[in-house]
């Protein structure tokens, strides 16, 4: 069976990753990216231009999910298959345009064309919030006590939501919605990657979070499997283990400021109109309490796990911003001391 | 330096430079155990598990601070041991009470230092609301109450340990001391039942006497959003110097296990099987509290 393949958000990292290894798959007839803008082209002499990725031989088509355009290229290209890795956290004006209403545009589109046969989305571990009265680690099936209400996780919780509407009204349709924790490796660029890339971290007085990551490369890959293999229903995707944020920012060797939670909202308020980082309710919330997902539905349905733990996703990512993740000057210091007196 | 040591330079250098190949003298080998013990936390190279529990923090530096005070200040003393499993999960349920939850940290020292095992206590969220007690809490093992925590770590095989009685417990007046509130819902039970673990019931005795609560300032507690500001003898009349714990003399003792594997895991949705289990678990912390206290007696002895 010939399949052709829709991915959306390929002018972004994610999205050109999963249209790359879908292109250099023989399995797949036709790659279609779409994004609103284009894709950073590589360099015309060879290798990618920085940020960019080879995109094979994906065709892009210039459309905005927003638009019913979206259902022409559908319909057109005789999609079977669609990939929807674009959620945008940023700006925060056109996000929630971006994300809800091109969502239910697409998904329009798919309910509409009798090809489609599978639809992989891409959600977020963000839908579970982050509270005080969390369990420690949530399953699929785990009701948070507090549902977001801002911002990229609310987006997420609707997208999610209309994503469940459509697999109600299209029972034929293997449905696939993958729940991220943050992504960390090369060339990603979140808030929390910008946020440990700053030269001081701002960190809430008196908590230290749970956090979770999983590598770009393990994202790609498992988007690439539930594109090819049959594999319905609703996974958590993360790296093994957690980081606490005191690990973190030690491990990237910068110091930090502990500033208490009002002060903390109100600087990164500040910062983010001065466009140094953008500090959400959410973002705030998960500085104060953290969060840890369950990873063995995905494990047991596709038989394989993400290669880094989320500490070794955490020390590529520093590897890629040229640092080493010896905990800074003075463990490195200890360190060498220690040599000194093994010797 | 004996003879033997003096051939320490015909180690193999990368043997060496392990820093554990035995050649240098003792002092030398714990100064680079602390180096290494230091460097690995400031590197952040240490692990914590899904519930954040810190393994090497709490057992190389918190429960040392807290041995003292357990040792000798309040004399711990532990009855009934044998009835710890050794391992596999189990649930411990414990009379909760002294103002402070005191009691909760001297359990889990008698359970690391007597029973050698790591005990996970379930929570109040309000502890994990507040900065500082919140992240503290999940470092030393413990996580909140909640249904979701207790049949994760109880399926983990983990010893797991809960207070039924909350804050009606620890905050009860010293008129009240050795009387146990109600247990809740029961929900520990529903746990236990659906992981097919024995309840072991514990009841500790010398807690009710450490900040004697004697009054509260209801208004204050409300405007913090606290359950309540105790009054004690020493304190606010004491400043800072009213926190200090006074030394009554402990006694925590295990009792015999209660199965809860012979019963169906569906039991765990009865409400009736539930709340037979529960009033049966609080009548032995009741009775064994009652006897303990007996076999204690005075509670700052020899005094009074």
């Amino acid at each position: 069976m010939t399949r052709t393949v829709l991915v959306t958000g390929v002018a972004r990292h994610i999205g050109a990753r999963v249209a790359s290894v879908l292109a250099s798959d023989p399995g797949i007839s036709r790659v279609i990216g779409v994004d609103t803008v284009p894709p950073p082209t590589p360099a015309r002499d060879g290798g990618p231009a920085p940020g960019g990725v080879p995109l094979g031989r994906t065709e892009f088509v210039r459309v905005d999910l927003r638009s019913p355009d979206i259902a022409q290229v559908i319909a057109a290209a005789d999609i079977d298959t669609v990939v929807h890795v674009d959620l945008m956290s940023a700006p925060r004006a056109l996000m929630k345009e971006h994300n809800v209403i091109g969502t239910m545009q697409l998904l329009g589109a798919c309910q509409r064309s009798p090809l489609i046969r599978r639809v992989v989305v891409r959600s977020t571990t963000e839908v579970y919030g982050s509270s005080a009265r969390d369990p420690a680690v949530f399953t699929e099936d785990a009701e948070p006590p507090e549902t977001p209400s801002h911002g990229f996780a609310k987006d997420a919780v609707e997208v999610e939501g209309y994503v469940r509407g459509f697999a109600r009204r299209r029972p034929d349709v293997t449905v696939t919605t993958l729940r991220f924790a943050d992504f960390m490796g090369p060339g990603v660029d979140s808030p929390l990657t910008r946020y440990f890339g700053r030269p001081v971290l701002p960190t809430v007085l008196g908590f230290d979070p749970r956090l979770q990551f999983v590598h770009v490369d393990d994202g790609v890959e498992v988007l690439r499997r539930v594109t090819m293999e049959d594999r319905p229903g609703t996974f958590n995707v993360a790296g093994d283990g957690v980081l606490l944020l005191s690990q973190c920012v030690r491990r990237a060797g910068r110091p930090t400021m502990p500033l208490p939670s009002p002060a903390f909202g109100v600087l990164g308020e500040l910062a983010g109109r001065v466009g140094l980082a953008d500090f959400s309710p959410e973002q705030i919330r998960l500085m104060c309490h953290g969060r840890a997902v369950d990873t063995t539905r995905l494990a047991d349905e596709l038989g394989w796990k993400p290669k880094f733990t989320t500490a070794a996703a955490f020390d590529d990512f520093l590897r890629s911003l040229g640092r080493d993740a010896d905990g800074g000057p003075l463990a490195a210091l200890i360190g060498r001391i220690e040599e000194e007196f093994g010797r | 330096m004996s003879h033997d040591e003096s051939y320490a330079t015909v180690v193999p250098i990368d043997a060496a430079a392990r820093g554990r190949a035995g050649s240098a003298p003792p002092g030398d080998d714990r100064l680079i155990e602390l180096l290494d013990f230091v460097r690995r936390r400031l590197a952040g190279e240490y692990e914590i598990d899904e519930f954040g529990f810190d393994h090497e923090l709490t057992d190389k530096v918190l429960l040392e601070l807290l041995r003292p005070l357990y040792r000798h200040w309040f004399r711990v003393e532990t009855l009934g041991l044998d009835n710890v499993p050794a391992e596999g999960g189990a649930l411990v349920v414990a009379n909760h009470s002294g103002t402070v939850p005191v009691d909760a940290l001297m359990l889990q020292v008698a359970m690391h230092d007597e029973a050698h095992r790591p005990v996970r206590l379930l929570g109040a969220d309000l502890v994990y609301e507040l900065p500082v007690l919140g992240h503290l809490s999940r470092k030393t093992g413990h996580t909140l109450a909640c249904r979701e925590d207790a049949d994760r770590l109880l399926r983990k095989g983990e010893l797991v340990g809960v207070f039924p009685e909350g804050f009606k417990g620890v905050g009860k007046p010293f008129r009240d001391r050795y009387k146990l509130q109600r247990f809740g819902r029961g929900g520990f039970v529903a746990s236990a039942i659906r992981a097919g673990v024995p309840i072991i019931p514990c009841a500790i005795v010398g807690a009710e006497e450490i900040y004697p609560k004697i009054g509260e300032l209801r208004t204050l507690a409300r405007a913090l959003g606290l359950p309540y500001l105790p009054v004690t003898p020493l304190f606010p009349w004491l400043g800072p110097l009213g926190l200090i714990p006074l030394p009554s003399k402990w006694m925590i003792e295990f009792g015999e296990p209660v199965r809860t594997d012979e019963c169906d895991p569906d039991a765990a949705d009865d409400p009736a099987t539930v709340f037979n289990f529960t009033d049966h678990v609080r009548e032995i912390i009741q009775q064994r509290l009652d006897d303990l206290r007996l076999r204690r007696g005075p509670a700052f002895p020899p005094l009074f």
